[in-house]
């Protein structure tokens, strides 16, 4: 019987909160972490909410003893905060010990850094560390570097918002096929000014707080994060009696092959992506207890997601909620906090609300969960919908 | 186990090859900083409005991967794994540019759109209707090799049949620029034909794009098998050795059984150190290939190295241009790749003849 691939351990940081615990506390208490930007200076400004993290570069510099000549980007600093806490733990003491890899994933990478020198670069030599640190890659080299992964498999994943989905699908493949003893998956990006005037441009930001699933809708709030799991073969959880959070028990990523940005009408990339997850689990629908949503608060990926879920689970749709009201899409990063979430979720039988909810969208008559509800919950199924029509679901089992 | 066969090939490089029938017959050397690639008639492929549209990644990648599904006689496949380093930095630098030029105002969303990571093997879905599995690896020099890698282990599974995997990484100006200031770039123009021998610091930068429809069946296109991969994010050079010898033994393989070794060489002194290291070591008796003269440096470079080795094992003759040595081959049955970027990301290949 497919159990699936073991999680041992996990780490956060978002928009509400700096750990697990305190992202915890905020999800069952329902603060949001959406606010006015201060820490890039936008002409945007008044016009967007995002979801930020409180902490500066210097304090995350400082918190992780890194020395202040480093050409860390914030996405190296914030992954780095997430995949510490998570190899914690998961009480890894010598990670040398076993095969243990790392796959993250980024779309932001070094992108704050580069905007920020872009010309100066070419004038001084004073920030032209930073170019060696652009690439999509570094912040995932720095990482395994300081956690002490060392000659091993660390790779880096982007597939734009469902990145760190797909990080956690190919660790859980690694770890099935026996090439891994152990892997970190995960992922992380910062807010950047690149970010923030592309989305702007797509006209998909929203000037106040983000309402999934809603009727009046008016686009998504971006946000910056990071969140890691630690996978362990079943092997090495037997011979290390190690305590397990809960289990990767299917997944599956399908192409919409529609549109470079918008999602098909009916939702085919998001659909065939469940089902394919629900078919490697070996679960039918009604197995499902609650659907963390990708559930971004855009007029498209709303409706498509929507259609999608009623084709999978007919009328028979299970509690869904997405929880991008608290912490705003985080774009790469997004499939790596709402594992965390769907985790929390399995462990401690909550459904967390889809805040800012009022008016049902006119297209269908699933409503999202609005109210924090206890309930015994045994599977968890997670969406990630990206760019580039890809779309993603992992399914996580107590 | 199932076998995984390599059954076409789309190369577009700095050398004329996107034409499957030759096989660098005709050699195009360069004295430069910056290797451009040689395009084909990309009309030919795809629409003129589209070729237009496209920046040149995205349309390399949509073409090469045309080519080798021609190539390979299919019309779709299950998956498609893309590897970019760098990713689609014509459309990142003009977003970019523009946004800090005009102060955040009067943006487009084009260059936007087309300037994420996976627009390459979105753009490929896109266009032949694969609404299979999609990932894309942005991995520095282990990017092809990792998307290799995820072919590999779907493939010998069984879980597909036919996967498009590839690698793409392009050019664009003020990236070059800013690379030349750090000493990534070789700092003087430098003649391709004597690159090993430049005793300077930086690499040619080159671009390409080099696609490959990977199969569980074997059929008469087929160039070989490809056998393992493994891409570790460092090695110290005390244990290369060590780590390439467990690589072929835990491949069922060993050092005696290769018969060409192909090496990532870009005439950078400080980091060829890895590969003179294997050649004047473990495989001073082999016979030795080198490519980066022909392509240039870019971080899915070691595509054009897999290509190599898949045409050479199929045509069964190595060009005396790659040769980075001479030795007497009598069948070439099995080759490993090895490559590396300024002394990381390390990636050993090893293929076998079908």
């Amino acid at each position: 019987m497919n159990k699936g691939v073991a999680i041992t351990g996990m780490g956060i940081i978002s928009a509400i909160g700096n750990n697990v615990e305190e992202n915890y506390n905020s999800l069952i208490s329902g603060n949001k972490g959406i606010s006015r930007i201060s820490k890039i200076d936008t002409v945007h400004k008044n016009a967007i909410m995002v979801g930020e993290i409180a902490f500066t570069d210097k304090e995350l510099e400082e918190q992780l003893g890194i020395p202040p000549d480093n050409n860390y980007s914030r996405t190296a600093l914030l992954g780095l905060v997430a995949a510490k806490e998570a190899i914690k733990n998961a009480n890894i003491l010598d990670i040398t010990a076993h095969k243990t890899g790392l796959i993250s994933a980024t779309s932001v990478g070094g992108m704050d850094r580069t905007e920020k020198y872009y010309y100066d670069y070419l004038e001084s030599d004073a920030h032209r560390k930073y170019i060696e640190g652009h690439h999509a890659g570094d912040s995932t080299q720095k990482i395994a570097e300081e956690l002490g992964i060392k000659e091993s498999l660390v790779t880096t994943i982007s597939t734009a918002c469902s990145s760190a989905a797909n990080a956690i699908m190919y660790g859980a493949r690694l770890i099935k096929s026996g090439k891994l003893d152990r892997v970190v998956v995960g992922g992380a990006d910062c807010l950047s000014k690149f970010t923030i005037n592309g989305f702007k441009t797509l006209m998909i930001l929203s000037d106040t707080y983000n309402t999934p699933f809603d009727e009046n809708r008016k686009g998504l709030n971006l946000g910056e994060a990071a969140a890691f799991l630690v996978l362990e073969s079943d092997a090495l959880v037997a011979k290390e009696n190690k305590k397990v959070l809960a289990y990767v028990k299917g997944y599956g990523n399908a192409n919409d092959a529609y549109h470079q940005t918008a999602s098909s009408e009916n939702g085919d990339g998001a659909t065939l992506a469940m089902e394919k997850a629900l078919k490697v689990a070996n679960l039918k629908p009604e197995a499902i207890d609650y659907i963390n949503a990708h559930g971004t608060a855009t007029g498209n990926n709303d409706l498509s997601e929507g259609r999608a879920i009623i084709r999978v689970f007919k009328d028979a749709v299970p509690d869904f909620s997405s929880t991008k009201p608290y912490t705003g899409h985080t774009l790469a990063a997004a499939g790596g906090i709402e594992a965390v979430y769907s985790i929390l979720a399995l462990q401690n039988n909550v459904v967390f609300p889809n805040l800012n909810f009022t008016t049902p969208m006119k297209e269908f008559a699933i409503r999202p969960q609005v109210q924090i509800k206890e309930k015994e919950l045994n599977t968890v199924l997670s969406n990630s919908l990206g760019f580039g029509g890809n779309c993603s679901t992992v399914i996580f089992s107590k | 186990m199932k076998k995984v066969f390599i059954n076409g090939c789309g190369v577009i490089s700095a050398q004329k090859t996107f034409d499957n029938k030759a096989f660098l017959e005709e050699v195009i050397t360069y004295n430069d900083r910056v290797m451009p690639v040689v395009n084909p008639v990309y009309k030919d492929f795809i629409s003129g409005g589209a070729a237009r549209r496209m920046a040149l990644g995205v349309k390399m990648g949509v073409v090469a991967s045309n080519i080798a599904m021609q190539d390979a006689q299919l019309d779709s496949v299950d998956a498609i794994i893309t590897g970019t380093g760098m990713g689609c930095l014509i459309d990142s630098e003009k977003f970019l540019s523009k946004l800090i030029d005009n102060n955040e105002e009067f943006l487009t969303p084009t260059s936007f759109i087309q300037s994420t990571h996976n627009t390459v093997g979105g753009q490929i879905a896109l266009g032949i209707q694969c609404k299979g599995y999609n990932f894309t690896y942005v991995h520095s020099g282990a990017s092809f090799e990792s998307a290799l890698l995820d072919a590999q282990l779907q493939l010998s599974s069984g879980e597909e049949e036919n996967i498009l995997v590839g690698g793409v990484d392009e050019n664009a100006p003020h990236t070059v620029k800013i690379h030349q200031l750090i000493g990534f770039v070789k700092e003087e123009n430098t003649d391709t034909s004597s690159l090993l021998e430049s005793n300077t610091s930086g690499a040619i930068f080159g671009e390409g794009a080099g696609f490959f429809a990977l199969s569980t069946t074997q059929q008469e296109s087929s160039y070989a098998q490809v056998i393992a991969i493994e891409t570790l994010n460092t090695i110290s050079k005390k244990n290369l050795e060590k780590r390439i010898i467990s690589f072929l033994e835990e491949s069922g393989s060993n050092v005696s059984e290769i018969d060409a070794v192909i090496l990532g060489n870009n005439g950078d002194v400080d980091f060829d150190g890895y590969y003179n290291l294997l050649s004047e070591g473990v495989f001073a008796d082999t016979q030795q290939v080198y490519y980066k003269h022909l392509c240039g440096e870019y971080n899915t470079a070691s595509s054009f190295g897999f290509w190599l080795g898949a045409k050479v094992l199929k045509t069964q003759s190595i060009p005396d241009v790659v040769k980075l040595n001479q030795k007497q081959t009598k069948t070439l049955k099995t080759i490993l790749l090895y490559n590396q970027y300024r002394g990381e990301n390390h990636s050993f290949t090893l293929l076998k003849q079908c």
